[in-house]
């Protein structure tokens, strides 16, 4: 079976480090996949062909575009996720948190994900801990221990390509070991697998309404 | 089937000059709108209900009673009545007194509201939102079909012995739509009621549209209100109209442009492809229109928004004029044309209702109680009759 895992990259330039960087994740998860004996098919998302979009949808009060619907359902549904942006101002990119907002906020529900952020300068390292991983935590996703902070510099050092080979592992063994649900009656209730949703279609079940109205009929005990 | 305008009420500066409306005018032009409709030959008139700038309908009912007192046809409706923030109570005595005012010409749309400090501003929780409307509907359905109403529920005081006056009219309580965008819990509880379900798909893509309406009525049918295809649907619409599209959208961008909506966002034209906004001809406008019907099936009625974003009077009466003589005579036959027989034109109104009979089911608090009640025990019984399954 073929795991799917989704690289969004933010990078603003062509070409960029940003994407650079993403792309060296994406090939280390792979090899480490491969190495496994495991197949792991990989979808970029480049954020900047979406930039308008976004702008739209975010002004609009979330009227879709067909391509931005293409896109939450691919990551709602992606085994695992890359994350990478680069550092603006101290923080992940405006573009970068605009497409995370654009999400259903179940989208990423008990989904591996390995952050990663590109900047001129070392001093910011910390991004990747004080603003990605509470931004994924919100979402509930499972952050790898090892984030990959790129400066410029890292890219003529030894040092990086190790951080990239430990959190591509790390997240290569959360995907592909996340059918661990097993055999009905041997494990945990499988009602309580984590639910996730692209949230761009109407969802099928709904709550038969006597549920609604249960409490709320008026003939509550005084 | 009904056609008609529904406005939110806002007061927006008229991009192309500056001028902005004073209140008093804008409630003056929202009037105007309504009896010009009824000039043209439209079947509805609805107005929001805010409680905040830059909007002015704080007081439907004020406002309708006044229309009703202008018009003779016209029916008076809510696009939307806040069913969450409003105390029930109040809204079964301020409609059946419309009712009575009006000769009956009156229906309501349930909503939930769009802006959070409401809530707050009215002793209310938003997360309770969807809870709200279940039982602050349940409560006004009691009140318009109980003489006397015992009630404790979890939001408001406790009612004994209480009998909302006056009662409605004929002893026939208005036909009510619930509005809902996205929240399948207001399309569920509309077809458990059999009430129609409204769905302003002007900021939305038809996908969407299309799903929500086919959940209310698949379970429409499943209370047994009747087919799918009988359930009642009503869906909003967006048009500005010229004589050339590109005369339209000559006069409509900056308006567009400049729309607290989705102004400064995407552009008229993507806007038009993503939604069903149409700035075109009157021929242009009847096509599109007919097209819903593709999606969402026959429906009952269409609402048009146009007064907004700033745009003046003169503008808004031409807009109206236009759709009166040009548009909605053509889509009444066309409409007509394609609807199978079993399926209504109309939906339900005072003088439908009244000539059903007070024994008909509209006029239960829960018309599909029984069905529910007959659907666990078959249930019941079926799981009763089946052999226990034994594992290894």
């Amino acid at each position: 079976m073929t795991r799917r895992i989704v690289v969004v990259t933010a990078g603003l330039t062509v070409p960029s480090s940003t994407r650079l960087l993403a792309d060296q994740l994406a090939e280390a998860t792979q090899a480490q996949a491969t190495a496994r004996g495991e197949a792991l098919a990989v979808d970029f998302v480049e954020l900047r062909e979406v930039a308008a979009e976004l702008a739209a949808f975010m002004v609009t009060g979330g009227v879709p575009t067909p391509r931005l619907t293409e896109l939450r359902e691919l990551v709602a549904s992606a085994d695992g996720l890359v994350a990478v942006t680069p550092v603006f101002n101290g923080g992940y990119s405006g573009l970068f948190k605009m497409f995370f907002d654009a999400l259903d906020k179940d989208s990423l529900t008990g989904t591996p994900v390995l952050v990663a952020a590109t900047a001129g300068s070392a001093r910011h390292s910390l991004v990747l801990d004080h603003a990605m991983r509470p931004l994924f935590a919100y979402l509930r996703a499972v952050v790898v221990p090892t984030g990959v902070f790129a400066a410029t510099e890292d890219f003529g050092s030894h040092g990086l390509s190790e951080r990239i080979s430990r959190a591509a592992a790390e997240l290569a063994a959360l995907v592909l070991s996340q059918d661990g649900y097993g055999v009905g009656g041997f494990v945990p209730d499988l009602a309580a697998r984590p639910r996730r949703t692209s949230g761009t279609q109407v969802e099928a079940d709904v709550t038969p309404f006597g549920e609604l109205l249960r409490g709320h009929a008026g003939d509550n005990a005084p | 089937m009904q056609f008609g305008i529904f406005s939110v009420g806002d007061v927006t500066p008229d991009p192309t000059t500056g001028t902005v409306l004073s209140e008093g005018e804008r409630i003056a032009l929202m009037t105007d709108v309504a009896l010009k409709a009824e000039e043209v030959g439209l079947d509805v008139f609805a107005t929001g209900e805010h409680h905040n700038p830059p909007f002015v309908v704080s007081s439907p009912t004020t406002h309708l009673g006044y229309i009703a007192a202008k018009t003779d046809k016209l029916l008076l409706s809510t696009s939307t009545t806040l069913i969450t923030t409003n105390d029930p109570v109040k809204i079964a005595e301020d409609y059946a007194f419309l009712q009575h005012l009006s000769g009956g010409r009156v229906d309501l749309m349930m909503g939930r509201g769009n802006t959070g400090p409401v809530y707050p501003w009215f002793g209310k929780d938003i997360r309770d939102g969807i809870k709200l409307a279940v039982e602050n509907y349940h409560l006004l359905r009691k009140l318009w079909r109980e003489p006397v109403v015992n009630w404790q529920g979890q939001f408001r005081t406790p009612l004994q012995g209480y009998t909302s006056t006056p009662a409605p009219l004929d002893g026939t309580p208005p036909f009510v739509w619930h509005g809902s965008i996205r929240s399948t819990e207001i399309a569920e509880q509309a077809a458990y009621y059999g009430d129609g379900f409204f769905h302003n798909h002007i900021f939305w893509n038809k996908e969407h549209t299309e799903q929500m309406v086919a959940l209310y009525r698949r379970r429409f049918e499943f209370y047994g209100h009747g087919a799918a295809d009988q359930a009642y649907v009503g869906l909003g619409g967006q048009v500005f109209m010229g004589a050339t599209e590109a005369e339209a959208k000559r006069v409509f961008r900056p308006y567009f442009d400049n729309a607290p909506v989705y102004g400064h966002g995407p552009s008229l034209e993507d806007f038009t492809k993503m939604t069903p906004l149409t700035v075109g001809t009157p021929e242009q406008v009847i096509e599109r229109t007919l097209g819903f019907a593709d999606y969402v099936g026959d429906y009952q009625r269409q609402l048009f928004l146009i007064d907004h974003a700033g745009l003046p009077a003169s503008l808004v009466m031409e807009q109206l004029e236009m759709l009166g003589t040009e548009v909605v005579p053509v889509l009444r036959a066309e409409f007509e044309r394609r609807r199978p027989a079993h399926v209504p034109s109309d939906p339900p109104t005072h003088a439908s209702l009244v000539a059903a009979g007070p024994d008909a089911p509209f006029h239960l608090v829960e018309p599909a109680l029984e069905r529910v009640k007959q659907m666990q025990a078959e249930q019941a019984a079926a799981s009763a009759a089946e052999p226990v399954e034994v594992r290894a």
